[in-house]
């Protein structure tokens, strides 16, 4: 049996009905990655003990008649920066190559709570730092609709898993881009929750100010199911926000009528591929016609969010990956002969160079003489680009924009550092305001899927999944399937 | 150019990094190149403009003091590189 594109709420049907087993749909799912992954390179560690160990216990519990979560027996894969006790937890880093965490992750404490299966750790740019999965320590993950180009990135492997039948659902986590820019590029749904909605404890920081976790999926129906297990305050993580957590799948309703929907200018001009715009323009008019209405409106500092978000984060990861000192844990140069020239050697053969670019970048710009000049700088901007949203927000329940300027593009391109960031100009002004995004699929360009970004208010999920699946439930896009084609 | 050669050595001292010779090119040019698009910030206005740390109210949070079961001495050394009578070995700090 193939379970390409199931969904986690079929599978659940099917589960309860006793019309599959989770052994079976586990082994399913393995069989799949031994067929696929040596040309997709989704995975980096698999756990096919523990899943199935798991599987068979959830088999156990419906053959007992016990009532089990959505989640409950439905295998999932989890992006590897974000911690699962005894399984090797590396960020696609060298420095990490061995790291096996002594703790779970929040989001993994209650996706254990409610019994469902991980199945692996996913590929990823290392440290979450980059767009494409290929600053990743190990291997290159591959698109599976052309498998010559790349997956996006960061959550690369997580989004190319889901899109190649390798797993029912994934966890990714966001930065500035890093799960809904990888959904576009993969057809799925992936989704950037409100900053705060979800602990960050366990998951390895990268820039604690801007980074979330949210899942990539195959449907909207299952975003909101992964949402409700893994939402809520944690005493581990001061930011995770003291709110109730709704039942997000009561959000999903076919019905955009009254519902005003922006379009800021700025993400319609001519940095977004033509062809692309045009495949947003056919979801806007889908939207008209689903009874929503349309409100131009602008966010003015759109242009200086790239840059301020390549001081921010960058300063962020400076401090937080001073952490990784070749003492306590991680990869140690064996040859120093003192403690200091022991911590530089291990930094400097244990990270990559793009993570090691961002280190010094966020160093300079925190530095003395430098910090006003940059750091206060971008904060202060950071605030203008929040504002732009407040005011825009004063207008409408919610904006539509390209998930991203350009569908996946060949692996091993030769663009700059720069110009690669350029590419999250669509994705990061909603990291920098910390507000809820989703990327759903909405077409296709060169049979490469394209993604529709909406952003909502500050704990608006409800309206963005609201949103997002009349429009789902009105199209086809989300049921095709990537072709694992091009090599 | 915003940096040279030199400023990039005391920065990687204190990012604890070192840029080799080789390397050194071709880092300049992408870190310039970054710092000189950092320049259109300095069209904006921002007298004035308290800075954006964070964009949730950040409060402390307390707890009753009550002592909780925390990380093992075994756990914690479960990653260490080097271990040495149940702790840390590093080389020589002190000649």
């Amino acid at each position: 049996m193939d379970y390409k594109k199931s969904t986690v709420h079929e599978l659940h049907e099917k589960l309860v009905k006793k019309e599959i087993s989770s052994v079976e749909l586990t082994n399913a799912i393995y069989k799949r990655i031994d067929d696929v992954d040596d040309k997709v390179k989704a995975y980096l560690t698999l756990d096919k003990e523990n899943a199935l160990a798991q599987a068979a216990k959830v088999d156990t519990m419906i053959a007992k008649g016990e009532t089990i979560k959505p989640l409950a027996g439905i295998p999932g894969a989890i992006k590897d920066n974000i911690s699962i006790k005894g399984l090797r937890t590396t960020c696609a880093s060298k420095i990490l190559e061995n790291f096996i965490p002594i703790y779970d992750a929040h989001v993994i404490e209650n996706l254990k709570k409610d019994e469902t299966i991980f199945l692996g750790k996913t590929n990823m740019d290392e440290f979450a730092m980059g767009s494409t999965t290929e600053t990743s320590h190990f291997q290159i993950t591959h698109n599976p609709w052309d498998l010559t180009r790349v997956p996006g990135g960061s959550s690369g492997g997580s989004a190319s898993a889901i899109a190649a039948g390798e797993a029912v659902w994934s966890l990714g986590s966001d930065t500035g881009g890093s799960i809904r820019q990888p959904a576009s590029f993969n057809g799925c749904v992936g989704i950037k929750p409100t900053y705060g909605r979800v602990s960050r404890y366990g998951c390895v920081a990268f820039a604690s100010s801007l980074d979330q976790i949210g899942p990539i999926t195959n449907d909207v129906t299952d975003a909101a199911i992964v949402l409700n297990t893994i939402c809520g305050v944690d005493a581990h993580d001061s930011t995770s926000l003291p709110m109730e957590v709704p039942d997000f799948t009561k959000a999903l309703r076919q019905d955009v009528k009254g519902l005003k929907i922006g379009l800021p200018k700025e993400f319609y001009g001519e940095g977004i591929d033509a062809p692309v715009k045009e495949q947003i323009k056919l979801a806007i008019e889908k939207y008209k016609e689903l009874g929503a209405e349309i409100v131009d409106i602008s966010l003015p500092h759109t242009e200086y969010a790239v840059i301020t978000y390549y001081i921010i984060a960058p300063a962020e990861a400076s401090a937080n990956l001073a952490r990784f000192d070749g003492v306590r844990y991680g990869y140690r140069n064996m040859k120093a002969t003192s403690a200091p020239e022991m911590t530089t050697a291990s930094r400097t053969e244990g990270f990559g160079p793009e993570v090691r670019r961002r280190i010094m970048l966020g160093t300079y710009v925190l530095s003395s003489g430098y910090y006003d000049a940059y750091y206060k700088k971008a904060m202060q901007v950071r605030t203008l680009i929040r504002e732009d949203f407040t005011k825009a927000f004063e207008k409408c329940d919610l904006l539509l924009t390209p998930t991203s300027p350009v569908v996946a593009y060949p692996i091993g391109g030769n663009m700059s550092p720069l110009e690669v960031y350029m590419l999250d100009v669509t994705t990061i002004p909603v990291n920098m305001a910390g507000l809820p995004g989703i990327s759903i699929p909405c077409g296709f360009v060169d049979k490469m899927p394209v993604g529709m970004q909406l952003i909502g208010k500050p704990l608006g999920e409800e309206t963005l999944l609201r949103a997002a699946y009349t429009f789902e439930q009105a199209t086809q896009f989300h049921k095709a399937v990537a072709s694992l084609g091009g090599k | 150019m915003k940096v040279t050669a030199k400023d990039v050595k005391h920065i990687a001292n204190l990012s604890r990094l070192t840029v080799s010779d080789s390397e050194m090119d071709k880092f300049l040019e992408q870190f310039n190149q970054i710092l000189n698009y950092a320049d259109i910030l300095q069209k904006v206005d921002t007298t004035g403009i308290e800075p954006s740390p964070y964009v949730i109210p950040l409060n402390n949070v307390l707890r009753e003091d009550v002592a909780v079961p925390g990380v093992s001495h075994e756990e914690a050394l479960k990653n260490a590189p080097e271990v040495h009578n149940g702790g840390f070995k590093v080389p020589r700090v002190i000649e």
